[in-house]
């Protein structure tokens, strides 16, 4: 049924953080490498090695400047990079679910996770066109709609050891910038994090009520206030020759009397 | 949104196919035998063509009777469902014009009703999507109805309704038009709400996910051709409405009433190209476009 569930019993989903999330991309391979290999159909790539590649991803690492406005008290304030990983945030009122009309978009009653039965899905993409985020990607060689599993045969999956059953993206990322737990659970490690953290809704005007949570970056690092040196070891970086001597310095020591 | 051919040619052709269903279930024009025959065969071409030719857009069209299954919620499935209820109850009206010399008014009523709901269900895929503003809006029914019906009437010989109908889907459309410009900003969906970024300041993309295109690019990203659409516009108009309505004003024949038809649906066309193309979806705004 591609009704929704009027409640679930977990509310399994993640913790995205923006301040420590690096753009290393290491989450966007490796749940192409798990999602290839594992659940459903392949996720194809075409004209890989061409002149105009394309591939089916369920995670993927934008890019964002953030420009912060000019005011009275910081003149050139410095603009910010944030890397932003994008995947699909089990929303509680997912859209996408709704439209389908075959039934092969459903959310699970027991722990909330969307997911696709790849054997009814016709391909109509409409699903795909409810979903506000961009979380689901038509396969080109496969004609079925691929989103994110959440792992669910990996967070379940009793033939891996304890510590690899989390999403893949989870377990690969090397700035520990996305977290995997259950947002029912108020004690739960993500929904502490996000409480702490200010943990926020991509577009709640949507009214999709997204499992996810983004925690915004925190403010930058004033580098050139306070105690002045970078680096501990910038003491012993200053320049050996203030004094430009020769021909240099007869040019400066003139020019200046100019 | 890219703006498919197979998914522009089914809905104007099937829109138009079920508005002449509605007026001949109506009894206009009251026909019997081959008369009844040529004007069945004429709307069957037009629906059934356009929901062929929408199955070409489906990944895995033989799972299309899947697609049947979700009416509760589903306004894709709805109006499948519908649409097969008012092919079915025409084509039992229809025998009993042609091959009886009947007129069971009770199931061209029926008939007519499923067909008009058919159009309906069509315009709430579009209508009911949040993520494109440019159709989340009561005038997107307005305009597929008031099309569906102008040209059925046009069809249906039915040269006074046709000249209002025509009036009427003319105005719906450029209403849709005036109001569908400021959708996007009034939507509320920016790329600050986007990213929640917007309490630092002012967001910019900087580089996209992938060097390369991608699906979401290809299906929602589409913006060639925008920059001719007022141009696009006034054509449309004309040849959906203008041109018709003054072709209808002048005697009657068939030649032109032919070429009626014929302008009718090239405008037709030509707005329901612009409907997709012109559409924003708001997932454009992460790649910094709309
Ligand atoms: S992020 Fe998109 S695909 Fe995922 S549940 Fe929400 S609407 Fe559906
Ligand atoms: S593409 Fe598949 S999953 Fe998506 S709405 Fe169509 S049938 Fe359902
Ligand atoms: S949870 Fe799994 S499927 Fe979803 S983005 Fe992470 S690795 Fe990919």
């Amino acid at each position: 049924m591609t009704t929704l569930p009027t409640a679930t019993t977990k509310k399994l989903g993640l913790v995205i953080d923006l301040d420590t999330c690096v753009g290393c991309h290491a989450c966007v391979i490796s749940c192409k490498g798990w999602n290839t290999e594992n659940y459903g159909a392949p996720l194809s790539d075409t004209d890989a090695y061409g002149g105009d590649p394309s591939g089916t991803f369920l995670n993927r690492v934008h890019s964002f400047e953030v420009k912060p406005p000019v005011l009275k008290d910081q003149p050139a304030p410095e603009a910010q990079l944030i890397h932003f990983p994008k995947s699909c945030l089990h929303c509680e009122d997912a859209p996408c679910v709704t439209v389908c009309p075959t039934g092969a978009s459903y959310k699970r009653v027991e722990d909330g996770i969307v997911l696709v039965n790849e054997s009814d899905c016709i391909g109509c993409g409409l699903c795909a066109w409810a979903c506000p985020y961009g979380a689901r990607e038509m396969d080109q060689v496969e004609k079925v709609m691929k989103k994110c599993t959440l792992c669910v045969d990996r967070i379940y999956n009793e033939n891996l050891p304890e510590e690899d059953r989390e999403p893949a993206c989870v377990r690969t990322c090397p700035a520990g910038a996305r977290h995997f737990g259950d947002f029912a659970d108020p004690d739960s490690h993500v929904s502490k994090l996000s409480a702490e953290r200010g943990g926020m809704d991509l577009m709640p005007e949507q009214g999709t009520k997204p499992v996810n949570k983004y925690l915004p970056p925190r403010p930058k690092d004033t580098l050139s206030e306070g105690a002045g040196d970078i680096d501990i070891l910038a003491p012993y970086l200053e320049p050996v020759a203030q004094e430009a001597k020769g021909f240099l310095g007869w040019l400066d020591k003139t020019l200046e009397k100019l | 949104m890219h703006p498919a051919p197979s998914v522009i040619f089914f809905t104007v052709f099937s829109g138009i196919g079920f508005g002449l269903l509605t007026f001949l279930g109506l009894g206009f024009p009251n026909v019997t035998g081959w008369t009844a025959f040529a004007f069945f065969v004429i709307a069957y071409l037009c629906a059934v063509g356009g929901l062929i030719s929408s199955t070409f857009h489906l990944g895995h069209p033989e799972r299309a009777l899947k697609a049947f299954t979700q009416w509760r919620s589903s306004w894709l499935s709805r109006e499948g469902v519908c649409a097969v209820v008012a092919l079915v109850t025409m084509a039992l009206y229809g025998a009993g014009l042609v091959f009886f010399g009947q007129r069971w008014g009770i199931l061209g009523l029926i008939g007519a009703i499923f067909s008009l709901l058919t159009v309906f269900t069509t315009s709430m895929i579009y209508t009911q999507l949040k993520t494109i503003p440019r159709w989340n809006s009561p005038l997107t029914p307005a305009m597929f109805l008031s099309y569906a019906l102008a040209g059925g009437a046009l069809l249906a010989g039915q040269v006074t309704w046709a000249m209002a109908l025509l009036a009427v889907a003319a105005v719906v459309q450029v209403l849709l038009w005036a109001q569908g410009d400021g959708a996007l900003a009034g939507s509320g969906t920016t790329l600050a709400t986007a990213t929640g970024l917007g309490a630092g300041g002012s967001v910019r993309a900087f580089e996209p996910p992938h060097t390369g295109t991608n699906y979401l690019l290809r299906e929602f990203a589409f913006v060639v051709g925008r920059k001719h659409s007022m141009k696009l516009r006034v054509i449309a108009i004309v040849l959906m409405a203008v041109l018709p309505i003054a072709l209808l004003a002048a005697p009657f024949t068939h030649v032109v009433a032919l070429l009626a038809v014929v302008s009718h649906v090239a405008g037709a066309l030509a707005a329901r190209w612009l409907f997709f193309a012109e559409a924003e979806h708001v997932v454009g705004l992460y790649y910094g476009k709309r």
